[in-house]
């Protein structure tokens, strides 16, 4: 059915905990967040992942700049960071 | 630690204006651009392909097939941008089609209708319940979930033309995109479908069963880059998908597209390209292997074959390779066709024999959902 998941995180404000070992936290950081606490449905996972990532077809903007060029996964967050995943695929 | 915005690094910055920070890596050519350069090399090519393709005439009025989603948005837009820009003189109008989904299109024409007055074009909706008296929720619920984009397709080009025909406009503009034509071209690829593949890739096609002609103006422009200018442009677009599922061969076509994309992103415009230049073979040696060639063999190209209909991306359709026969009308409904009836009555005939007998179904391979729903419909009497 349709698009389980609206991927608009833009309205979302979220505190993202501190990673126990001190590092700081990282997108990666944030993608395992959101898969852990706030996608409810399982299935809805491979809608937003694919092999561990985010799906080709998402569209991920840091500061609304697109991830490839802040270090995708690996880039730090910091507070006030607007993260927006958009998707690509049609609406017809 | 400094309160001030860290300034770019140098390896930062835009390779083409070298002064802002670069917020975007083009697909096409990997180049790191800032979003003001990327607005003006994006609107620059699609003013490029729109010269270079000769797809407007000064005085033209052009309908913008308009269905609230991000392509037809930005393409209604651009459109009126470069039209004031350039001086095209083309007139502009939107058109949608309400094909009668409820949950899906009934919002994304409440979309529409804001961009109607955001840009302040005029808009013209045609249903397919006044088209048709069906809408395409009936029609799943009768026929099944399986083959809604065959309907929705057929219907949709009919509607299409039947609403310029209505504005007096003989030109639809569609929000097709490139990874919509690299699509098409591997499916058609995949399907070994090479009358297709040859055509597939044309910016303007001006007669297939319509008197209407149609043009693709984001033929180079890659998805990635209309969703960020929809974005950065904060543009009023719907984003749901369809509730009917895409056509199963078309959405594994899509999630291929999609993955190589991501190891090699200038591929859709290769796809692009080599179907650009993918020419079939003279027909005569063709020919040479078939027996009794049929009676107007001389002027179709590729015979029988062609009796099938094509579905396009956007479910428009092509009706007959033979191309458009002047004055040729459909024997029920007086709509042109270059058959003796046209291909959306020929579904809908189907359909009304279906709705007498909606009871007995045989088709075992319609999906559940749609049974679901039809029990459900006939639970409501």
């Amino acid at each position: 059915m349709g698009l389980p998941i609206k991927l608009e995180f833009l309205y979302y404000k979220i505190d993202l905990p501190q990673n126990e070992d001190g590092s700081p936290s990282t997108v990666a950081d944030l993608i395992k967040f959101i898969v852990d606490t706030m996608i409810k449905d399982p299935k809805d996972v491979e809608v937003f992942l694919e092999n561990g990532t985010i799906r080709p077809g998402i569209l991920t903007l840091i500061n609304d700049t697109d991830w490839e060029l802040e270090g995708e996964e690996g880039y730090e967050l910091e507070a006030g960071d607007v993260i927006a995943f958009t998707s690509t695929l049609h609406g017809g | 630690m400094s309160s001030t915005t860290p300034r770019p690094k140098l390896s930062q910055l835009c390779e083409l204006c070298h002064c802002r920070k670069a917020m975007i890596k083009r697909p096409k050519n990997l180049q790191k651009i800032c979003k003001l350069c990327f607005y003006n090399v994006f609107e620059t090519e699609i003013h490029n392909t729109i010269v270079n393709n000769k797809l407007f005439y000064p005085g033209e009025r052009i309908a913008v097939g308009a269905s609230g989603g991000k392509d037809s948005t930005v393409l209604a837009y651009i459109l009126k941008l470069l039209n004031e820009r350039y001086n095209y003189g083309v007139e502009i109008v939107l058109l949608s089609i309400d094909e009668g989904i409820v949950g899906y299109r009934d919002d994304s024409l409440a979309t529409v209708k804001r961009n109607k007055e955001q840009y302040n074009l005029p808009l013209e909706i045609v249903s397919y319940k006044d088209l048709y008296n069906w809408s395409m929720d009936e029609i799943v619920s009768c026929a099944g979930i399986r083959n809604s984009c065959t309907y929705c397709g057929v219907l949709r080009r009919q509607a299409l033309d039947r609403g310029a025909a209505k504005l007096g406009i003989n030109h639809v503009v569609t929000g097709h995109n490139a990874d919509d034509m690299a699509e098409t071209v591997l499916m058609n690829l995949l399907r070994g479908d090479v009358a297709r593949l040859e055509k597939s890739t044309t910016i303007m096609t001006s007669s297939s069963g319509s008197p209407i002609k149609r043009s693709k103006p984001f033929k180079y422009s890659y998805q990635k880059e209309i969703v960020l200018y929809a974005h950065y442009k904060k543009l009023d677009y719907f984003s749901t998908e369809c509730t009917y599922a895409p056509e199963a061969f078309r959405g594994t076509t899509r999630e291929l597209m999609k993955n190589l994309e991501a190891i090699r992103p200038s591929c859709i415009i290769d796809i692009i390209h080599s179907g650009e230049n993918f020419v079939l073979r003279e027909k005569k040696i063709r020919q040479q292997f078939r027996k009794n060639p049929p009676k107007q063999s001389t002027e179709s190209k590729g015979g029988p074959i062609n009796e099938e209909i094509e579905v396009r991306a956007d479910g428009s359709i092509s009706l007959n390779k033979k191309g458009f026969v002047d004055g040729n009308r459909c024997e029920k409904c007086g709509y042109l066709s270059s058959n003796k009836i046209c291909k959306a009555c020929m579904l809908l005939e189907g359909l009304e024999m279906n709705r007498a007998k909606i009871s007995i179904d045989n088709n075992e391979s319609i999906d559940g959902a749609a049974k679901v729903v039809r029990t459900l419909e006939q639970l409501t009497f």
